[in-house]
């Protein structure tokens, strides 16, 4: 009946790593999940044989389509000596004149790797540049000069990593923007009304508009100087665009704590700083963070329509320089940078979603 | 038997004079009580009974401060109440801990606030003193949420003793337990209880619960406008085993009183 506990000497504190343990399934647990994971992963491999199979299919049929539109015009205005040198050409896969259409699964993995052996040349290159230029560079900062940097084209890899850290800051910025707003308004059913309509109008402007209003705060603001902004001015617009959730979530926590626990603050008379952080704002923590896990896919998914019109580096541009540029591999490469925005994405959400397990208390 | 003993003011550890309650509702105002008195003395253990929605939990959260009171007054040690305070620990119903905090954190809370000049020392062996005493010695740095219903509730057990209140107050603390537990419970209250003899007022549903527990069982009439219906002296000596109680043949009349005023 009682709880065999009673009375035995008082335990230490468990070391840290068992602590760790905690947020760890057990072997057992493994062990009994593995029918039904291995029954899962059967399935959505299934599901993939079948989307790739979809894909070639669709992708065969459109290129038909794409042939056949470009002889019957080459006949159409030039003759069928010269459509049949066409069809002829178009058989041969020469690249000159390859039917532009939806590209086919195998040609997505061979641009996957021209951009990766890109990648290594162009990191080569850098690696080369910065060695010839360290001798230099140590001499015009002892002179007091700006060192020489490297302006070669970005590679695709290097796309990516400015693509995360326009989203790393927009993240941050939307984090330190609302929370504290969350909070405030949370706390106070004055501030909550006042800040009402302003949530409620803003929360469904387009990413679009964000950036055109941050872009002309921004413009003035940096009038003189002849720094690049488009960084900033992306990622100010992905944060905008992507704290509402955050906020919206953050004052719903902090508004809606469990009565029992604000009459247990009451009884103690805790005072208003240690109520926030004692009391408050560890039960609003859940809710804080299903906010933040909302904004970090927003923020992604905004990322490449902003930087795309921003015309700052990125994911984005990448995308669109490849629409404008027409090469014949650009489809392929498009569909890389779609592939490769939304592995990011999952990535992302994942990493949210452990964390925010991590951290709730429930 | 009912009548009020004629109370030694010096004794009065808390003094409810004309006390009215009024909740305003859509159909105009609902009166839960009406010109209540009651006095409780210094050491005195006094259960609350009647029947649901007579206003027991309205007149607790009133004398905790936590609820406001629409006319009389309260007063504490002769003074009137003014809001919440440490001074009056609560035990709730549900055990309200904190589940983000350890057992040591949640009773450490109130006991940082109650003693601000003690040593981080003396602040954890108050925590601890009182842990041990309701067999939670070595369930420190547990999480709340780790504890069983009855472990939590003597966590709250121990964080209301740990405040050192001039009075506590105790909402059906075990009324979401099961009979085993709650008797276990009965029996770790009572243990501390004896020990500090903190003024006590206790609301309960269980008639075998307030004759073990209480010097005084106050009968509330049914609401709206409940008043004291009647009082029952509950002349048991002390320390109580429930054994010898029992074995009482007086426990049966406070029973036998006590369940024909909640049927009558
Ligand atoms: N905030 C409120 N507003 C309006 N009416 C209320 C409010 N709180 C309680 N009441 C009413 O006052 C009456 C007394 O409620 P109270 O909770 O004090 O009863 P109780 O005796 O504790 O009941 P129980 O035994 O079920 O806990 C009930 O009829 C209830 O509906
Ligand atoms: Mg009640």
């Amino acid at each position: 009946m009682a709880e065999t506990i009673i009375n035995t000497p008082s335990a230490e504190k468990p070391p840290r790593y068992l602590a760790l343990k905690r947020y760890l399934p057990s072997m057992t647990k493994i062990v009994a999940g593995l029918p039904a994971m291995g029954k899962n992963l059967g399935i959505t491999l299934a599901s993939m044989l079948l989307f790739l199979l979809v894909w070639q299919l669709s992708s065969s049929y459109l290129y038909g389509v794409e042939a056949e539109s470009r002889i019957q015009r080459v006949l159409e205005e030039q003759g069928p000596a010269e459509a049949a040198k066409m069809e002829a050409c178009i058989a041969s896969g020469d690249v000159s004149c390859k039917p532009n259409t939806l590209p086919s699964p195998s040609e997505v993995l061979n641009a996957g790797q021209l951009l990766l052996a890109d990648h290594f040349v162009i990191s080569a290159d850098k690696a080369a540049f910065v060695e010839k230029t360290a001798a230099v560079n140590a001499q015009r900062k002892a002179a007091g000069q700006a060192a020489i940097t490297y302006t070669g084209r970005p590679s695709f890899v290097d796309q990516i990593m400015t693509s995360l850290k326009t989203v790393a800051v927009g993240f941050l910025i939307a984090l330190f923007i609302a929370v504290p707003i969350g909070v405030l308004i949370g706390l106070n059913e004055n501030l909550r009304v006042a800040f009402n309509w302003f949530v409620q109008v803003f929360k469904p402007v387009s990413p679009v508009v964000w950036l055109l209003l941050v872009f002309m705060i921004v413009k003035t603001l940096t009038l003189g100087s002849d720094s690049d902004t488009s960084f900033l001015i992306s990622a100010v617009s992905v944060g905008l665009c992507s704290m509402w959730a955050t906020l919206v979530n953050t004052s719903l926590g902090v508004s809606s704590v469990n009565q029992d626990y604000i009459n247990v603050a009451r009884v103690l008379k805790l005072g208003i700083v240690k109520k926030i952080f004692k009391v408050i704002l560890p039960s609003a923590i859940p809710l804080i963070f299903t906010g933040l896990r909302i904004t970090v896919s927003v923020a992604w998914m905004v990322l490449i329509a902003i930087e795309l019109l921003a015309q700052s580096p990125g994911l984005g541009s990448f995308v669109w320089e490849e629409f404008q540029n027409g090469a014949n591999d650009s489809n392929a490469k498009i569909i890389i940078a779609m592939f490769v925005i939304g592995f990011i994405g999952f990535l992302l959400d994942r990493m949210m979603y452990f964390v925010q397990r991590t951290v709730s208390f429930t | 038997m009912s009548t009020n003993p004629a109370p030694n003011l010096r004794n009065v550890m808390l003094n409810m004079q004309d006390l009215t309650k009024v909740y305003p509702t859509p159909n105009g105002d609902y009166v839960v009580l009406d010109n209540l008195q009651l006095q409780v003395m210094k050491e005195e253990f006094v259960s609350i009974i009647g029947h649901s929605g007579c206003g027991k939990t309205t007149l607790l959260t009133m004398i905790a401060g936590l609820n406001e009171i629409s006319g009389g007054k309260i007063l504490l040690n002769e003074f009137p109440i003014s809001g919440p305070g440490p001074d009056r620990g609560v035990i709730f119903q549900s055990p309200s801990l904190l589940p983000w905090m350890t057992t040591l954190q949640n009773v450490m809370l109130g006991v940082k606030q109650v003693f601000p000049q003690a040593s981080k020392k003396e602040l954890n062996e108050i925590c601890q003193y009182y842990l041990d005493k309701v067999g939670l010695g070595n369930a420190l740095h547990k999480k709340a949420t780790e504890l069983s219903q009855g472990m939590q509730q003597r966590v709250g057990i121990a964080r209301a003793f740990a405040l050192r209140p001039k009075i506590l107050l105790l909402d059906e603390p075990f009324g979401m337990l099961d009979s085993l537990t709650r008797a276990e419970l009965q029996d770790v209250l009572l243990e501390i209880w004896d020990k500090e003899k903190i003024t006590a007022i206790q609301i309960t549903h269980d008639v075998d619960e307030a004759i073990f527990l209480a010097d005084r069982i106050i009968m509330m009439t049914s609401g709206p406008r409940a008043q004291i219906g009647d009082i029952l002296n509950i002349d048991f000596s002390r320390p109580r085993t429930r054994k010898d109680i029992l074995n009482d043949p007086d426990y049966y009349h406070y029973r036998k009183h006590l369940i024909d005023f909640l049927e009558h």
